[in-house]
């Protein structure tokens, strides 16, 4: 397995906005992670990532145990987080946002993975030099995937990534999912979008209340027309 | 007009110094929303290392460099002994600390080397002037712009071509994400201190030379220049803080050449009345950081 993650808790304060979880994630797989807002996904992502420290529970990365490591030393070890909200470095220019993200990789590997990205992503390359605050939804939502891929990340986790994003966007996005995952690479992926993510996702799991609800392959869980009733439930349509 | 360009130029050369003072304070609150009121301290220090390299007979140039590397060693020991323990409280209690760096330091010099003013030797040139023509210019003054413009570039050139300049401003802009991105934050933040700590010391050189002497609370007035400066520019901007400076030192100078003598010794009082006012109408500075974020 990639990744392990072992009964993890965590909390806000004295409040637990993740009880218990527990899932794998294995090399090449795309899964899917969803649940209704306030699920704790986010919460889970960014335990995963460094983030955030659990309160009990671990996380193994390569069989490695690596809870509690400080989100730099995540990104050493192989996982890259396309965080909530893009948070892309808007006073930097594109290509300065592109650096950051390959901080870790030597000097002299980063510049061919900046033609990849040019390649992966071309409404970047033409605009190489802009402030990346004034991309549009989309262009900034692709800095930011592209941001989390210059590190070479073993394992990629997005939150969210077509959040906010046009319907024809969202397309963009669900099809980079695709190619990524195409390319052999290991993905988690939270998405309000559930019909949409189940549709291409290897497995998924469902969160709710901090809880992890159900797990299944996409076929099985797109199948279970109760979910979308949790969700319904849980306040999201 | 010859007198107003004549005290343009004082102006800078004393607003340079504010300015690399100011971008000093600017880059630690950039990276750690730190008001770092223990940034004088550096020379102190300084001015105290200066009088034991005096003591031994070393002359200007050799004692220059000192002050930097000096400088820069008392930036990352306060971040190392003091700073580091207190990351991550709330940002009034690392207020309180470089508070506490202040009175520290002050109560250690006075118990290791007294409270007395210890003095040494001004360069001999420092009053030379240069007349160009109708204007007579301080050595001084020009030796010190001079020196700023390429502290600048440098510094320019660190935060824009570097790596570590790159992390830097990422750490800046949201920390979070560039740890996330794999920026070291111990790494980042020695190295601002360190930057912080080089800043302060180019400007120490030339404070310590002006002033000809140091205390142990020599460090409280260039400490309140350079974050009212930073204050001044905005302080999120380090463009700002350096215009902050580069102001702040043109209207000391101006005031106290056009105000009548009488009053000329109150300037101190006056350039801070003026800063209050701009606070009032301009509370966020002269700079104000711009986000293009959309949301
Ligand atoms: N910084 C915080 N402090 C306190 N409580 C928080 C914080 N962040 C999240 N929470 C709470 O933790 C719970 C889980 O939040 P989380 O953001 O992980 O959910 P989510 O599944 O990502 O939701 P969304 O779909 O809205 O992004 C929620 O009840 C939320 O209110
Ligand atoms: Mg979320």
């Amino acid at each position: 397995m990639l990744l392990e993650v072992d009964n993890l808790t965590t909390q806000y304060g004295s409040i637990a906005a993740l009880r218990s979880v527990s899932l794998t994630v294995a090399e090449g797989e795309l899964i899917g992670l969803i649940g209704p807002n306030g699920a704790g996904k986010t919460t889970l992502l960014n335990t995963v990532a460094g983030l955030l420290e659990p309160a009990t529970g671990s996380v193994r990365f390569k069989g490695e145990d690596v809870t509690g490591r400080a989100p730099d030393a995540m990104l050493r070890a192989g996982v890259a987080l396309v965080p909530e909200h893009r948070r892309i470095f808007v006073d930097l220019t594109v290509v300065e946002n592109l650096r950051i993200g390959g901080v870790t990789v030597p000097a002299k590997e980063r510049e061919p993975l900046l033609d990849e990205m040019a390649e992966l992503f071309p409404v970047l390359r033409d605009k190489w030099t802009t402030q990346a605050g004034f991309l549009s939804g989309g262009e900034a939502q692709q800095l930011a995937i592209a941001r989390a891929l210059m590190s070479r990340p073993q394992l990629l986790m997005m939150d969210e990534p077509s959040l906010g994003l046009a319907p024809i966007l969202v397309d963009v996005v669900f099809d980079l999912i695709v190619k990524l995952r195409d390319q052999g690479r290991t993905l988690v992926v939270v998405e309000q979008n559930a019909a949409r993510m189940l549709e291409v996702a290897d497995r998924a799991y469902v969160l709710r209340s901090g809880e992890l609800v159900v797990e299944g392959t996409g076929a099985e869980l797109g199948a279970r027309d109760d979910l979308f009733k949790t969700f319904v439930a849980g306040g999201d349509a | 007009m010859t007198s107003l360009l004549q005290n343009l130029i004082d102006g800078l050369g004393q607003g340079s110094i504010y300015a690399l003072l100011a971008l000093g304070v600017a880059v630690i609150f950039g990276v750690m929303h730190l008001l770092n009121f223990a940034h004088g301290e550096l020379i102190t220090v300084s001015g105290y290392a200066a009088v034991a390299a005096f003591g031994s007979n070393l002359s200007w140039w050799l004692v220059a460099p000192l002050i930097i590397v000096v400088s820069i060693v008392t930036s990352l020991v306060i971040e190392r002994v003091a700073f580091s323990r207190v990351r991550g409280a709330s940002e009034f209690t690392q207020l309180l600390t470089s508070f506490g760096i202040h009175i520290i330091v002050s109560a250690v010099l006075i118990m290791s080397v007294g409270a007395s003013v210890k003095t040494f030797a001004e360069p001999p040139w420092i009053f030379d002037r240069i007349d160009v023509g109708p204007l007579s210019l301080e050595k001084f003054d020009l030796l010190v712009i001079a020196v700023t413009a390429v502290t600048l570039a440098a510094t320019t050139w660190l935060l824009q071509r570097t790596t570590f300049g790159l992390s830097l401003r990422a750490a800046a802009a949201d920390f979070d994400t560039a740890r996330l991105m794999g920026v070291d934050s111990d790494r980042v933040i020695r190295g601002a201190f360190a930057l912080s700590g080089a800043l302060a010391g180019v400007a120490g050189i030339f404070w310590l030379m002006r002033a000809g002497n140091t205390d142990p609370s020599a460090g409280i007035d260039p400490m309140l220049k350079g974050v009212l400066a930073a204050l001044i520019g905005g302080l999120g901007s380090l463009r700002g803080a350096v215009l902050g400076g580069l102001a702040l030192g043109v209207a000391e100078v101006l005031l106290r050449s056009q105000l009548p003598s009488s009053v000329a010794v109150l300037t101190d009082a006056v350039v801070f009345g003026l800063i209050a006012f701009l606070f009032i109408f301009r509370p966020q500075g002269l700079i104000t950081v711009q986000h293009a974020e959309r949301v």
